[in-house]
């Protein structure tokens, strides 16, 4: 990757910007416990969390940054924030 | 053409025969007249250019920043108290890389109030990445601006320039001017015509989020643009001087410097008046020249050591203080340029505020650099202190 000249920017650059890195705690999505009412992916600040293929939710690590803020909202309590070793 | 003009007149034709597109400016003493002139000129047709009128100078710069970044050739004018409120939008017109000129009719900063001159506002900016040009008279302030733009907007700068003059001093002052004519300026400085723009059909953002993995390189990249600008600024003072023979290609310029013992080195108007204290003081037999700092940024340290290397001493003049530091900044980078030699450097800090300075403060400070007294303000008035 160069700099670009003044910092400037074409659309789509925060896909660059993994922000991934930036997680502390780590959330793990428990499948069993999941009513897929879908408050996790409707809630998630980086739009991160899609619907897989049976209908339930998971995070995409590349972006998450472990704010917490679906396991805060599930109702199921289906989702455990678990420190994270790098 | 040669006229005898005033120099904000003088100026405000370079700005018409610039041709920009956007002018924003708030009227501030003492650069005024130019702002008014650009106004007439919009308003009777004279200049084919958007001229916003804005509440402040902070707004005044930002609609440049605007306009320059929608690929506009941008343009204002200010000094003072006004530079001062522009400070952020300075270091963003420079790290979003926009050629902007702007006009500096230089004057002293509050508090307290002072309305005359001296050069400590451009001189507070001096990190913010613009360059910074200083006029000795009219006529070169006029033509610097002709120079700033070629120069601003050559790809391998992209920075915003400061022309710089001395307010009251040149900005008020009637001098011959021999003025461009508009096909003259038009073959010398092109359209401008950047790279990358503003355009909703292709959109960019300028001056993005830089993280810590990213920030340093960029200031980096700013750094090495200030210095690829000297030779820049060769380039084009020489071409300059081809089409229009008054040559601005060097970033110092030495005035019987070549056999001299004691060196001044000095910045802006106070040059004239210096280098009439030195043919009356050559005539007197004392060897005396000057080294006048026409760039000072980039700053010519090379250039300086290089022009030093023979004298005995050097006396450095500034019409600003960096207060708490060792005396203005113009000797603390003299000093810096001139590190390992073995030639004393001392500073004078004199003419704040608009206090005159005359060939006889120049003599005086030349007799006490000789005695080894220096790096202190010149002219107190004991009486009040």
């Amino acid at each position: 990757m160069t700099l670009a000249v003044g910092c400037r920017a074409r659309p789509g650059k925060s896909r660059d910007n993994k922000t991934g890195s930036w997680r502390v705690f780590k959330p793990s999505f428990d499948h069993e416990k999941c009513s897929k009412c879908g408050m996790c992916r409707t809630l998630c600040p980086e739009g991160c969390v899609h619907e897989n293929a049976e209908e339930f939710f998971d995070p995409d690590y590349t972006y998450c940054k472990g704010c917490g803020i679906c396991a805060n909202e599930c109702p199921k309590e289906a989702i455990a924030m678990n420190l994270e070793e790098k | 053409m040669m006229e005898i003009t005033e120099g904000s007149h003088a100026i405000a034709d370079a700005v018409r025969l610039c041709r920009p597109q956007v002018v924003s400016a708030y009227p501030i003493t003492p650069q005024t007249h130019i702002v008014e002139d650009l106004a007439d000129f919009v308003a009777n047709g004279r200049l084919d250019a958007e001229y916003i009128t804005v509440d402040n100078e902070l707004s005044a710069l930002s609609a440049c920043i605007g306009a320059s970044a929608a690929g506009s050739r941008a343009y204002s004018a200010t000094t003072s108290q006004g530079l001062a409120l522009m400070f952020e939008a300075c270091f963003n017109a420079a790290g979003m890389r926009l050629p902007i000129i702007m006009s500096i009719a230089n004057r002293a900063l509050g508090a307290p109030l002072s309305i005359w001159n001296d050069q400590q506002d451009s001189i507070a900016l001096r990190d913010s990445g613009w360059l910074q040009f200083y006029a000795e008279d009219n006529q070169e302030a006029t033509d610097l601006h002709f120079l700033a733009y070629k120069v601003a907007e050559d790809v391998k700068v992209q920075l915003p320039v400061f022309v710089c003059f001395d307010g009251f001093i040149l900005s008020h002052t009637y001098e011959p001017i021999d003025m461009l004519s508009q096909e003259q300026v038009d073959k010398y400085l092109p359209n401008y015509n950047p790279a990358e723009k503003l355009d909703a059909k292709d959109p960019i953002s300028f001056g993005m989020y830089a993280t810590p993995d990213y920030y340093l390189e960029f200031r980096y990249e700013m750094d090495q643009a200030q210095k690829r600008a000297k030779d820049v600024i060769a380039t084009y003072g020489k071409e300059f001087a081809t089409m229009f023979n008054r040559d601005y290609s060097a970033l110092v310029e030495g005035y019987r410097l070549d056999d001299a013992e004691t060196a001044i080195v000095a910045m802006g108007s106070v040059c004239g008046t210096v280098k009439d204290a030195i043919d009356e003081m050559r005539d007197a037999g004392k060897k005396v020249g000057l080294l006048r700092i026409r760039v000072f940024r980039p700053f010519p340290s090379e250039e300086i050591a290089k022009a030093l290397s023979g004298v005995q001493r050097v006396a450095v003049l500034d019409k600003n203080i960096s207060l708490g530091a060792r005396g203005g900044a113009t000797a603390t980078e003299v000093r810096d340029a001139m590190y390992g030699s073995t030639v004393p450097v001392k500073g004078y800090v004199l003419g704040l505020g608009g206090r005159d300075i005359r060939k006889k403060d120049i003599k005086e400070i030349v007799s006490l650099s000789e005695k080894g007294i220096g790096d202190q303000f010149y002219g107190l008035r004991k009486e009040l202190i």
